[in-house]
């Protein structure tokens, strides 16, 4: 089960933790829902989720999809590796932490609340695929990268980091304000609203400029007899 | 039998109980309070439960919109929280409701996936003492409740046995106790349970594979109450452990006032 993520100098710890509500698109979506029951209120501190190790799998891999789920939905996330101990860093700091990046689908079941933590939704085997890493000093923005997801080669949604909540030096400020992150532990920029669905048989695969590309198939979960 | 794991005179070993402390596999025999606890087993995902004592549920009710006729209110928390028995936290300076929680630890030992409650007891290695803190000034209606509230470094107290689940004859008959400072806060037993360990990892594992040191935090009972900076907060099981923590404050790690 444990996943091999080896990338000289740095292997992935395998603890992933995702954000939602950091792409202004989403905070949009949610609109004046989020003044009512049982929100009451947007957002204030940066809203994680974890994605854990049974959930990780290479780029190329197939998922198997529970009979439970006809659709599951594609997010195309930017993964921020850290590379150095990262507690309560600062703003100028925050970059430094990192190794670098890495291309991340977070697979998930389409949900439309976000009440409760839906680990149901977030925690399926082989549902957070993640790239190579590319080293840090070779991205000079991170906050100008641009994620384009595809189904079967067709590009169906792109997603701008320009437009999030948090910016990647933010991000890290916030989160480890109260989580101290660890060499190897990815932290995920976030979730955008309009995020394509795949059914078995199908492809997903995601591209950021600079970054790297990562896709997943799609098959029936084979259940032992 | 009982294990934990130490740090001692540069050295990383297992312990066991001894009547006069603890004694290492290389066969000293030394006090509780001169070795550092590590947590008992290497810690894999963290899956803790919501709501899942019945008179808890009745002590919050004023804020839930939730029975406990859903399904179980499960979130996961973060590898930066662990830390073991006689372990510091911090409380954060101007928070009003900081509290523990204390809970049966339920460690997975062989790979768990569409596991039928009747045999789930199989896919349980041990068990532990955990306190789960929450700060409740955090608390925020998305993903409730929120990583800040939960994962918060030094939050998941783990401790200070690993106990075979051989040796536990009913784990959903154990009295839950915690004691501020000496006097007791907290009291439950684990009969009352919402939902119990067979149908956790039921429910668990028909979407998720559990694996080895992938551990349960099974919720906890009626009695949370606010510490403070310098409590030490005792989290027991009987038969299972008795678990030490200490609120330290802002100072200690540096943090300047604001």
């Amino acid at each position: 089960m444990s996943v091999d993520f080896s990338v000289p100098p740095y292997a992935y710890s395998g603890r992933v933790y995702g954000s939602i509500l950091n792409h202004q698109a989403s905070i949009d979506a949610l609109g004046d829902e989020m003044f009512d029951v049982p929100y009451k209120n947007p957002p204030s501190a940066p809203i994680l989720y974890v994605k854990p190790r049974n959930t990780l799998a290479r780029s190329g891999s197939v998922m198997a999809v529970p009979s439970t789920h006809d659709v599951l939905q594609i997010n195309g996330c930017l993964g921020l590796v850290i590379g150095e101990t990262a507690s309560r860093v600062t703003r100028t700091s925050a970059i430094s932490h990192l190794a670098g990046y890495t291309a991340v689908i977070d697979v998930s079941v389409p949900h439309h609340n976000f009440y409760r933590p839906s680990v149901r939704f977030k925690a399926l085997d082989g549902s957070c695929v993640v790239g190579e890493l590319r080293q840090r000093d070779e991205i000079s923005d991170p906050n100008k990268l641009l994620i384009k997801v595809a189904i079967d080669r067709d590009i169906q949604q792109e997603v701008s980091l320009g437009a999030c909540v948090r910016d990647v030096e933010q991000l890290l400020v916030d989160v480890t304000e109260f989580m101290t992150l660890q060499p190897g532990d990815i932290l995920l920029t976030g979730l955008s609203v309009g995020a394509p669905e795949v059914k078995r048989d199908q492809i997903a695969s995601i591209s950021i400029g600079g970054i790297g590309d990562v896709s997943v198939g799609f098959d029936s979960e084979r259940v032992n007899a | 039998m009982k294990m934990a794991r130490v740090a001692y005179s540069g050295a990383i070993h297992k312990a066991f109980p001894d009547e006069y402390g603890v004694r290492l596999d290389d066969g000293r025999i030394v006090s509780e309070t001169d070795v550092v606890w590590l947590t008992p087993f290497d810690v894999q995902t963290i899956i803790a439960l919501g709501l899942n004592y019945a008179d808890h549920v009745k002590e919050l009710s004023k804020e839930l919109t939730i029975t406990e006729k859903d399904e179980p209110l499960v979130f996961l928390k973060g590898s930066n929280s662990v830390i073991g028995h006689r372990g510091h936290t911090r409380r954060p300076r101007g928070v009003a409701f900081m509290h523990y929680e204390c809970e049966l630890a339920v460690i997975i030992g062989p790979p768990a996936k569409n596991v039928n409650a009747a045999n789930a007891m199989n896919h349980v290695a041990g068990y532990t003492v955990c306190n789960d803190y929450a700060i409740r000034d955090y608390l925020e209606n998305y993903y409730r409740p929120n990583l800040r509230v939960k994962s918060r470094d030094g939050g998941t107290v783990l401790g200070p046995w690993f106990v075979d689940a051989t040796d536990v004859a009913d784990p959903h008959e154990l009295v839950l106790r915690t004691r501020v400072n000496g006097k007791i806060t907290q009291e439950g037993s684990t009969s009352n349970m919402v939902n119990r360990i067979p149908e956790l990892i039921e429910y668990l594992s028909s979407f998720m594979t559990l694996g080895p040191g992938d551990v349960i935090l099974t919720g906890t009972p009626e009695g949370v109450v606010n510490v403070n900076e310098g409590d030490e907060i005792i989290t027991e099981i009987d038969g299972i452990g008795s678990l030490s923590n200490t609120i330290v404050g802002d100072g200690t790690f540096g943090i300047d006032d604001a």
